[in-house]
């Protein structure tokens, strides 16, 4: 038993010392020595007792119980009212029980009610991008007989944004990549004195997946990113109903020109990646193939047929008004705090390289099906 | 009313925090000039003072977190500029500050947004930290269902409420209130305001109270002080800073809320 914070002896418990949040791991292996009955002793002295805060009132309370120390006035009149008072206080916060409910469910439970949660918001999430697919298209259509709303000033502001500023960033990856390739091809060609075939690989591959997945992707990451933040804060800020309340249209608004400026940047974005990755074959081939410029481009003109082109290209407007919608729409699903803006913004990234990726997958099996 | 002001108003006090000759500028826009302010132990002083009157630079040149330009700030009678920063700390800890929006962390539920000072600081084990935190949360009347809930999910009495546990965790010796009651109904306003008394009461800390809340300046401050023109223009009991002659002085106290409010708490004080 500890001499220094509490002695009971005879049915007569002296508490001692300061009982404050500093001793707080010392207090609890005292009381935790004393008896079982220690709590109902008869005589209470805190004579001795020399500082105390809330911390060390609420052990007093659980070792004295909450009765015994809101009556503190009666027993230990010599007590500073104010130590009366805190401890009366304290003892009137611990009368209603603490602890919140435990949670006692089988560990299965959780697991599988976590899974279902999980479907169940996929399947929400599905749900409410294809209404909101609908929405976006039925107020493009209400606005494509009245040119006075179509908002050309924040088109061409977002054109800046997401499709003039991109241009670097997405020349070089391309760029790039189209080197990579070129040396991935003439590395496997070679062996079988095929390494002219590099050309085709490269325009084969940049026309028809990598300039529009390259662009895509880094859109998805820029764009989406940065329309969630944008609609996210203004939703968090209130700015959003704020519209509404006024009677106007946040998806006409917002939404549609940031939709129709990535359908006018990402397909011309994608042209110039179409081109730079072949600019990149084109370096590797003269450079360490000694297939000159001219006989690349030669080449080009003759094998490569301009529908590779075309079906590169018609990729581009899915692509990018799928990645518009869902930057958009989780930055209206943003709630309140500045955490939320953060995990929407996460999400959106993830989800728009998520469908851009399975769009194209699919489409790539369309497109040889239909010997494209 | 009366008796706690003449109890609290005894000169001889040192005072827990006193500023000397402070001076605060941001550019060439001055806020502070030369401002002089002392807060005495066990006192709650409202800080009262037009929009950008500069109230809440005030709390943060004391507090620590904006240096002064000029002057100093004395905290215990130490000079906080003349500090190291372990020293420092150590004064921090007996500052207990509440936020104008609360500023819970938001990726921790309410117990843990309290036990974390108590675990870095106290160094308690979670379990006990997490008691602890409980008994606070229950102090300041929140329901022991609240403890997990996360700071979103929490109506604005509620947050404030939970910040001012998170502001008594370390039982501070001064607690520094920006605008506690701003955006509270009158109700939920009221019962802060009682909570506020009853725990300085118990507690025995003193309290920095910036408050645009007349009704709050009545029911629970000991002293006021208005910040205008730059420094502290009058500092005392709400009578003696109510009777100062200054046009803004008085349109704040005699306008027809100040009166209102006067009245209030007038009748309610009969009534006791």
């Amino acid at each position: 038993m500890s001499a220094q914070w509490v002695v009971y002896q005879e049915d007569e418990l002296a508490i001692e010392g300061e009982w404050t949040l500093a001793h707080f791991p010392q207090l609890k292996a005292a009381i935790a020595h004393l008896p079982a009955q220690a709590g109902q002793a008869r005589e209470i002295s805190l004579e001795n007792l020399q500082a105390i805060d809330t911390a060390g009132a609420a052990l007093l309370v659980e070792l004295l119980g909450v009765e015994r120390v809101g009556e503190i006035h009666a027993w230990a009149p010599s007590l500073p009212a104010e130590r009366q008072a805190l401890l009366a206080r304290i003892a009137q916060a611990m009368s209603s029980s603490l602890a919140p409910k435990p949670v006692s469910e089988p560990w299965w439970h959780a697991m599988l009610a976590l899974l279902g949660q999980q479907v169940d918001a996929l399947w929400h999430q599905q749900l409410q991008l294809m209404g909101f697919t609908g929405l976006v298209v039925a107020t493009f259509a209400r606005i494509l007989w009245h040119p006075r709303r179509w908002r050309l000033t924040a088109i061409v502001a977002h054109i800046q944004q997401s499709g003039f500023n991109a241009v670097p960033i997405v020349a070089l990856l391309t760029f790039m990549v189209g080197a990579v390739v070129a040396f991935l091809g003439a590395t496997v060609l070679r062996n079988f004195g095929a390494t002219i075939y590099t050309i085709d690989l490269v325009a084969f591959s940049f026309l028809r997946e990598f300039g529009v997945l390259l662009a895509a992707i880094l859109l998805a990451g820029r764009t989406a990113s940065a329309f969630t933040a944008q609609l996210g804060s203004m939703k968090a800020n209130e700015e959003i109903d704020a519209l509404r309340t006024q009677g106007l249209d946040p998806i006409e608004l917002l939404v549609l020109p940031r939709v129709m400026a990535m359908l006018i940047t990402l397909p011309l974005l994608t042209f110039v990646g179409m081109l730079s990755g072949l600019a990149g074959g084109a370096m590797v081939a003269s450079l360490s193939l000694d297939i000159a410029l001219s006989q690349f481009i030669g080449t080009l003109e003759r094998d490569i047929a301009v529908t590779h082109f075309l079906l590169g290209l018609s990729k581009a407007p899915v692509f990018a008004f799928v990645i518009a919608l869902i930057g958009c729409l989780e930055g209206f699903k943003v709630k309140g705090s500045a955490q939320s803006v953060g995990e929407h913004t996460t999400s959106s990234v993830v989800q728009s390289i998520f469908m851009v990726i399975l769009l194209d997958a699919l489409a790539a099996l369309f497109f040889m099906e239909m010997g494209w | 009313m009366s008796d706690r002001q003449t109890k609290h108003k005894t000169a001889d006090q040192e005072p827990v925090i006193s500023v000397r000759g402070l001076v605060n500028r941001f550019g060439d826009n001055v806020v502070h000039d030369n401002l002089d302010l002392d807060v005495l132990p066990g006192e709650i002083l409202g800080i009262v003072g037009g929009s950008g009157s500069g109230k809440s630079v005030l709390l943060r040149s004391i507090v620590g977190l904006k240096r002064p330009d000029e002057g100093c700030v004395e905290v215990f009678g130490q000079a906080l500029d003349s500090l190291d920063s372990q020293q420092r700390s150590q004064m921090e800890r007996r500052f207990g500050v509440l936020f104008q929006r609360g500023a819970l962390f938001s990726s921790l539920n309410l117990q843990e947004n309290i036990a974390l000072p108590l675990i870095e600081h106290a160094r308690l084990s979670r379990s006990d930290a997490e008691y602890l935190a409980r008994v606070k949360l229950s102090l300041v009347g929140l329901p022991a269902s609240a403890a997990l809930q996360s700071p979103e999910s929490l109506s604005g009495g509620m947050v404030k409420r939970a910040a001012l546990a998170r502001a008594l965790a370390l039982d501070p010796d001064v607690l520094f209130l920006d605008e506690p009651t701003a955006g509270l109904d009158p109700i939920s306003a009221a019962a802060f305001d009682e909570l506020l008394v009853t725990l300085r009461d118990a507690l025995r800390f003193s309290v920095f109270l910036v408050t645009h809340d007349l009704d709050t300046l009545y029911s629970s401050c000991d002293r006021v002080a208005v910040i205008s023109q730059k420094r502290v223009l009058a500092a005392g009991t709400l009578d003696e800073v109510a009777a100062t002659q200054d046009d803004w002085v008085q349109a704040y106290f005699h306008g027809p809320r100040g009166r209102a409010a006067q009245q209030a708490a007038s009748t309610h004080h009969l009534q006791e």
